[in-house]
């Protein structure tokens, strides 16, 4: 009995499921395959919303600062960076030269940080652990950094409205130029280790392209639209706090393919330890905070001692400032793109409502135009490539 | 020269009193001593729960639930600076072949039903550490959406509270579900098993 | 860099669609136009093709509640030119009940960001290809960001502290 039919493929819908062992948390792929090609991929995404945009309208401005952390865990700062530089804009005023300075710093290294681990979990989801290993010995340098600021590894509440939270102190200037010195020889080990690696250059090149209309059409920023060959970077084009006054490279691609997205990220670490060890030489002295006693917390000696400091502080920890009515949006460049935090005040000392531009719910619709056409190994490099955080695409 | 542990005498260990590790030697030591009159009275076999347990929580093989933050600072633990391999442990990806799952992370009522399936897949022993502090408790989102607590979902062991709690907390959490699996009587498990 | 009365972002537009504009707030260095539902997708369409503004990005789209005022929601467009390196901000009120006209097909990425207006408040975006929940589970009940849905949820197996189901 000869079986003459035609062998055909079915289509079937694969789940790469909530669970999966993949360090980017929590992602539902629903991809449509027949065989090993993808057809359509759809994200499901959801699963660690934990409403935090709800939650901001019951809470002081001050207080409000740790959640943000949270959204983008790898690279704690720059969220706080976002909101605190949305508020400012808000109530409309302007903090210490030496404040600027210190943020830039703390932005930086929160880049350089993110990245490593960024690099470090994709080349371990290809099969390249010893990346990991580095990636991550270097991140806890920076992680030792942090705790030597503000006290603590990746949750750091440290940037207030109006300024720091701590001053920098000698030592960590000392050790930052060490780290900042020696992260450029670092970076080239790990090019040393993949860049001309056959196998990472056969899973990326040309894998998850995307056109730079495609990509702004979608609204992808950050790396990935920098990797199309489109030279947008929020830093250069509209400079908050002191970028204006750094000399630095904005890496940019041409195909648009994982590749590109991974020269530069590693161009940008190079970039950020650049711009770390010129903001080291031109910091100013001066106060962390601007000297507004409405607005910023006094600096806890203080409150032992003086009692006007301690009635200010009673009073902004319980009632909190007041906002004037009025909306305002502000965005910053982030390790993955740009974040925005629009703010709606009321008049009133809490958000009316509050909400969050996250650069990750962006980028993944993205994941549908790359990885069609593709093979299902692709499916991950692409994942990896974009870099989703779901703390911040969740909420 | 014989036992492990603190030893050489001036100096004294901090962990003196605390967590001792099991060594073969002492297992040798408790045989000689009070396995057979234990035996005759009470009918647990401390030489079989001994040597059982102390198999069982030298090679903990967790399954990695990292849903947020706190999965960070579980992959910190696992790299080169506070090597969770040192003490038996190796991450593993499917609930089938691991003795721990760690909740690593905000727990969302969405999510819920999956930490279930994927707990129910696990072969016994099996034991839960709840990290961090939403994992435990809910954390700082009393919201919506979130599960007050892993133990509304699945049964935990060790809680290990932090906001993430650094790695070295996360190895003292480790340690801590040693001692728990130090105490368990395997024995009178199999000593009640039902004949068909 | 403050605005003046007669920048593009102001004079062009009212120039093209002056009825249709209801009011231009101008507060910290940002322009905000509140226009009528019904001539989006025209205004949308100009700001995207004319040559001098050039609004390729969509940043965001967000919903505000002002319960109880009348019309309840609000739906903010963030606009930003990439070429022309220039922002702009869009608003519309809608009525609970109501739907608004979809800027998916000028846009992509408008796509995801009116399903979670849509999952988070209730607001229907007309021509949306597909408009269905996108963080709460498929099943919910009830719409989360609203004014009147509490912060700590409905009691259920999950969370002990949520308020008793009416």
């Amino acid at each position: 009995m000869q079986n003459n039919e035609e062998i055909e493929t079915k289509e079937i819908t694969l789940s790469m499921g909530p669970q999966h062992p993949s360090t980017h948390g929590v992602l539902h792929l629903l991809l449509d395959m027949k065989g090993e090609k993808v057809i359509r991929a759809y994200p499901d995404i959801g699963y660690l919303h934990r409403g935090t945009e709800k939650i901001a309208e019951n809470l002081l401005y001050h207080q409000f600062v740790p959640y943000t952390d949270r959204l983008d865990y790898m690279c704690g700062m720059s969220n706080n960076l976002a909101y605190v530089h949305a508020v400012e804009k808000l109530l409309g005023i302007e903090i210490t030269e030496r404040a600027k300075y210190i943020r830039v710093i703390a932005a930086e290294l929160s880049r350089i940080a993110g990245h490593l681990l960024c690099i470090g979990a994709w080349a371990l989801d290809l099969g390249a652990m010893t990346v990991l290993l580095y990636a991550f010995r270097e991140r806890e340098m920076v992680l030792d950094l942090f705790e030597m600021i503000c006290g603590a590894r990746m949750t750091h509440n440290y940037l207030r409205v109006g300024g720091v939270r701590y001053d920098m102190q000698p030592a960590f200037r000392e050790k930052c130029l060490e780290f900042a010195d020696l992260l450029p020889r670092r970076v080239n080990d790990y090019e040393q280790l993949l860049t001309e690696n056959r196998i990472w250059l056969k899973r990326n090149k040309g894998v998850g392209v995307i056109s730079a209309e495609d990509a702004i059409n979608l609204g992808m920023s950050g790396p990935i639209l920098r990797s199309t060959g489109v030279k947008w970077d929020i830093r250069k084009d509209a400079p908050y706090l002191v970028y204006d006054r750094f000399d630095f490279d904005i890496p940019v691609g041409e195909n648009g393919d994982c590749f590109d997205r991974y020269t530069v990220r590693m161009e940008e670490m190079r970039q950020a330890a650049r711009i770390i060890k010129q903001a080291l030489a031109q910091m100013p002295d001066g106060k962390p905070c601007v000297d507004m006693p409405d607005v910023v917390l006094p600096p806890r000696m203080e409150i032992e001692t003086n009692m006007e400091a301690l009635i200010h502080h009673f009073k902004l920890v319980s009632h909190g400032f007041k906002a004037p009515k009025g909306e305002a949006y502000s965005s910053i460049e982030s390790p993955k793109g740009e974040i925005g935090f629009y703010i709606v005040s009321d008049g009133s000392e809490r958000p009316f409502r509050l909400k969050i531009r996250a650069p990750s719910f962006v980028n993944l619709q993205a994941v549908d135009t790359m990885c069609r056409g593709g093979y299902l190994a692709d499916v991950v490099a692409v994942i990896s490539s974009l870099d989703p955080v779901f703390g911040e695409a969740d909420k | 020269m014989g036992k492990g542990g603190a030893g050489m005498g001036i100096i004294k260990s901090p962990l003196e009193g605390v967590v001792q590790f099991t060594t073969l030697d002492d297992i040798v030591e408790l045989t000689g001593r009070t396995a057979a009159a234990l035996a005759k009275t009470t009918g647990v076999d401390v030489v079989v729960d001994s040597v059982v347990n102390w198999g069982r929580r030298s090679a903990l093989w967790p399954m990695t639930f990292g849903l947020a933050c706190c999965a960070i600072e579980m992959i910190a633990a696992g790299c080169s600076r506070y090597d969770t391999d040192r003490l038996g442990i190796v991450f593993r990806p499917s609930p089938r072949q691991s003795d721990v799952i760690i909740i690593a992370g905000t727990m969302t009522k969405k999510i819920a039903p999956a930490v279930k399936r994927v707990y129910d897949q696990m072969a016994e022993p099996r034991w839960v550490i709840a990290q961090g502090g939403c994992a435990s408790a809910g954390g700082p989102y009393n919201t919506y959406s979130v599960v007050q607590g892993t133990d509304l979902v699945i049964p935990v062991d060790v809680y290990i509270p932090g906001c993430p709690p650094r790695p070295e907390a996360l190895l003292y959490g480790f340690l801590q579900l040693q001692e728990k699996i130090k105490k368990e009587m395997p024995s009178v498990f199999a000593r009640y098993e039902v004949k068909a | 860099m403050t605005i003046a009365p007669d920048s593009i972002l102001i004079k062009n537009i009212k120039e093209r669609f002056g009825p249709s504009i209801l009011d231009t707030i101008i507060f910290r260095d940002e322009v905000t136009h509140l226009i009528r539902k019904d001539s989006l997708l025209e205004i949308c369409g100009f700001l995207k093709m004319d040559s001098e503004l050039q609004f390729n990005f969509l940043s965001d789209i967000a919903a505000v509640d002002y319960f109880p005022q009348r019309p309840r929601f609000e739906v903010v467009y963030h606009l930003y030119s990439i070429p022309k390196k220039h922002r702009l901000g869009l608003k519309v009120k809608v009525e609970d009940g109501e739907v608004v006209p979809s800027v998916t097909s000028l846009w992509n990425s408008a796509n995801w960001a009116e399903r979670e207006a849509y999952d988070m408040f209730g607001i229907i975006f007309e021509g949306h290809p597909n408009l269905k929940r996108i963080y709460m589970p498929e099943d919910w009940g009830g719409f989360p960001l609203r004014k009147d849905y509490p912060l700590k949820g409905y009691k259920d197996q999950y969370n002990p502290y949520g308020e008793e189901k009416k």
